[in-house]
């Protein structure tokens, strides 16, 4: 599914991935964790194609294909999907509306026709349903004025709705209570299949309880310092990150 | 690709006036220059009676005693009066003519703006006077208003046929000495459209008017007057665009609407006329005296997309002068490159009870400046008057610039008024947002433009406010296909 070689990646003259290797195959759960400031988001940006980081070395390829001169909407229209950390407003846009620009631009790129209206509400119906999302919300402008739990659940309904190949969670668990969090996790296990894989980028052990990880990948100072099992993020959460910074000067 | 702002904004310099092309129809034109000779030519041959030559001569002579104001916030290179020819009419004009009869270049011209007169009739719903230049040479649906007892027709016509009410109410809200705008165009106007709803009929369609430039260095001074009688109701559109021309081009209309006891206008407009090239070069000057007058119980709903022209300063107004009498404003105002407007609304309450709402949303790019200008005036007899006003400025790069110059007097201790500005930008993070939702960057700007004017898109009718997102997106998006 998706193959990161040797990614070295800087914003403004300055380094912040220094040589990452990932590989995540279809049907599989990656965790990536790792303290502030070790490149976490960074790297979901450039794997998204967010063009104010320049990927100045190595390789970004999905399903065989380098991503180098792909725009940010086609990395999308080939199935990559990132829930942001930090959701956008846009003012006078409903969650309908966007949602129904995003799929019908999605089908362009495919050369099929807009979706018709019936199916479209069909779809928004049964996705909100799954997501117990209030059909009121879908109303609103995107984003303006929900809380941080809304914020979060609306991207992973915006997710359900796009059905992407790969999807990266971007800190998807903070500002979630715990009831926002289980809807959520309970979700993106829906979504789950084996044709499909799922990276989630966090800082805490907590989501990993209700989306149960494959790997786990410990991100720090730009570099993956330890990979492993589920077990791994356990361990971080006994003992912090600290033994983890040492062991990579060492 | 997504896009940096310096990108974005580079994008959207680039993008080409779309209706930029000159239709070759034979015109009878007459010389430049403007005295009293060529005003008393312009009515000779409009074959009007002699109240309405003087009515202009008069006009004229306050006219040439005038100065051109400078208060507004535009910087451009005054006309040259007497360098503007000003009458100009397509010639093969039949009075007996059907839409069929129509000179094929001018129907060619409809096309490519995408108002041809098939699809118009085809609209069915929507009558249309269709004025290029300064002659009406088109006019459907007269039948089927006839009935209603509504006139609408070329102000030409209105002057022959009914010029009772014409000589009652044209310059009755608008006077000739107005300011130096509203003069010219009273010495000098050729054409326009009349409309009157008889009393307690509501009119069963929109009526419309396109507007057009055609001949080079021709000026257009339209003049409108639409009157709605007690209890009637109508809902006017005006849209207008224009052919691209090196010289700049100068557009001074008069609208007059006259809103007696209980009766209600909702009138919207689409401009689009030519906002010059991307160096700033041409571009038509948009100077546009536009007023309502409510009786009792009356409402005026001003209702205005102005995407084009390189210099604006238009302000529709209401006076709101009988008493629960109500005046809206809501405007989309869009600049690009060099194009500058200063456009917003007069609200003068003078009744009891009286109510304004003014919505302004001003949309900056390139290194346009775009200014809101409103006033809001309470006189001391109009008790519980209100006002609500809500500006808005939406700025897309660097270099362009948005103003507010709200104007508030209140002269009744019982007035209450409230005033909202909010100025915002479009942001990187929100077009990569819509990106990664595989929404390409043109469509993302689109999206958040139409979200931030949704409010007065929304108080457009149904088939203008299609034309109006349309409009957004040509004026603001890059190259389209």
């Amino acid at each position: 599914m998706l193959q990161i070689k040797n990614l070295h990646a800087s914003v403004e003259g300055k380094e912040i991935l220094k040589g990452i290797n990932l590989e995540v195959k279809a049907g599989e759960v990656h965790a990536i964790m790792g303290p502030n400031g070790s490149g976490k988001s960074t790297l979901s940006s450039v794997i998204a194609g967010k063009e104010e980081f320049d990927v100045t070395e190595g390789q970004v390829i999905l399903q065989g294909e380098d991503l180098e001169d792909v725009s940010p909407e086609e990395r999308s229209h080939k199935g990559i999907f990132l829930s942001f950390q930090y959701p956008v407003e846009i003012p006078g846009v409903s969650v309908t509306n966007f949602m129904k620009t995003a799929i019908n631009e999605g089908r362009k790129a495919r050369g099929l026709e807009d979706m018709p209206a019936k199916d479209m509400l069909k779809l928004i119906r049964e996705k909100s349903e799954m997501l117990e999302i209030d059909r009121k919300f879908l109303s609103r402008s995107l984003n303006q004025g929900f809380s941080g739990g809304e914020k979060k659940r609306n991207e992973i309904f915006q997710m359900a709705m796009l059905e992407p190949k790969l999807a990266i969670l971007d800190e998807t668990d903070s500002g979630l209570d715990i009831d926002a969090l289980r809807i959520v996790a309970n979700g993106v296990n829906k979504l789950k299949s084996k044709d499909n894989a799922v990276i989630l980028i966090t800082h805490y052990q907590r989501l990993l309880d209700y989306i149960v990880p494959d790997f786990v990948h410990v991100l720090h100072n730009g570099k993956i310092v330890k990979s492993g099992g589920k077990e791994l993020a356990l361990e971080l959460e006994e003992k912090g990150y600290d033994w983890i910074k040492n062991e990579a000067v060492v | 690709m997504a896009y940096t702002e310096e990108e974005l904004k580079k994008e959207l310099e680039t993008k080409e006036y779309e209706y930029g092309f000159y239709t070759d129809i034979e015109s009878d034109t007459f010389p430049i220059g403007l005295n009293e000779d060529i005003v008393r030519a312009i009515s000779k041959k409009k074959n009007e009676p002699e109240w309405m030559t003087d009515w202009r001569i008069e006009a004229y002579r306050v006219w040439e005693k005038m100065e051109e104001p400078e208060w507004a916030n535009v910087h451009y290179t005054k006309p040259d009066f007497q360098a503007i020819s000003y009458y100009s009419a397509p010639k093969k004009n039949d009075p007996n003519k059907s839409l069929d009869d129509v000179d094929p270049e001018l129907l060619e011209m409809y096309k490519k703006l995408g108002i041809s007169v098939d699809e118009q009739k085809k609209l069915q719903n929507v009558a249309v006077d269709i004025v290029v230049d300064s002659v009406s040479v088109a006019t459907t649906f007269k039948k089927t208003l006839g009935e209603k007892g509504i006139i609408f027709m070329p102000i030409s016509e209105a002057i022959q046929e009914h010029p009772e009410l014409v000589k009652k109410y044209m310059g009755s809200i608008v006077p000739t000495t107005d300011n130096f705008y509203a003069a010219l165009n009273s010495a000098v106007f050729t054409d326009g459209s009349f409309c009157y709803i008889p009393k307690g009929v509501r009119c069963p369609m929109e009526l419309s008017t396109y507007f057009r430039i055609n001949q080079a260095g021709t000026g257009q001074f339209e003049r409108t007057l639409v009157i709605a009688d007690e209890g009637s109701y109508v809902s006017y559109l005006e849209g207008c665009t224009a052919p691209s021309r090196d010289e700049n081009q100068l557009h001074a209309a008069v609208v007059e609407l006259i809103a007696l006891d209980d009766a209600e206008i909702k009138y919207s407009t689409v401009q689009n006329w030519f906002p010059g090239n991307k160096e700033g070069k041409g571009g038509v000057y948009n100077f546009v005296t536009k007023r309502a007058l409510c009786e009792k119980n009356a409402k005026v709903s001003w209702t205005q997309v102005e995407t084009g022209s390189a210099v604006t300063w238009k302000y529709p107004s209401c006076i709101l002068k009988g008493d629960n009498s109500i005046g809206e404003f809501y405007s989309i105002a869009v600049t690009n490159n060099y194009q500058q407007a200063d456009t917003g609304t007069k609200m003068i309450h003078l009744g009891k009870n009286t109510r304004s709402t003014i919505i302004s949303k001003g949309i900056s790019a390139g290194k346009s400046q775009n200014s809101y200008r409103g006033l809001v005036q309470i006189n001391s007899r109009a008790d519980n008057a209100r006002n609500f006003s809500q500006c808005d400025s939406l700025l897309m790069g660097n270099e362009c610039g948005a103003h507010t110059f709200p104007y508030i007097e209140a002269k009744n201790k019982t007035a209450q008024i409230e005033h909202e500005a909010t100025t915002s930008k479009i942001g990187e993070d929100q077009i990569f947002y819509c990106n990664q939702r595989g929404i390409p960057t043109e469509k993302a700007i689109a999206l958040i433009v139409n979200g931030f004017s949704k409010e007065v898109l929304n108080k457009l009718p149904m088939e203008f406010a299609v034309e109006a997102q349309k409009l957004l997106e040509i004026s603001l998006e890059g190259s389209v296909g």
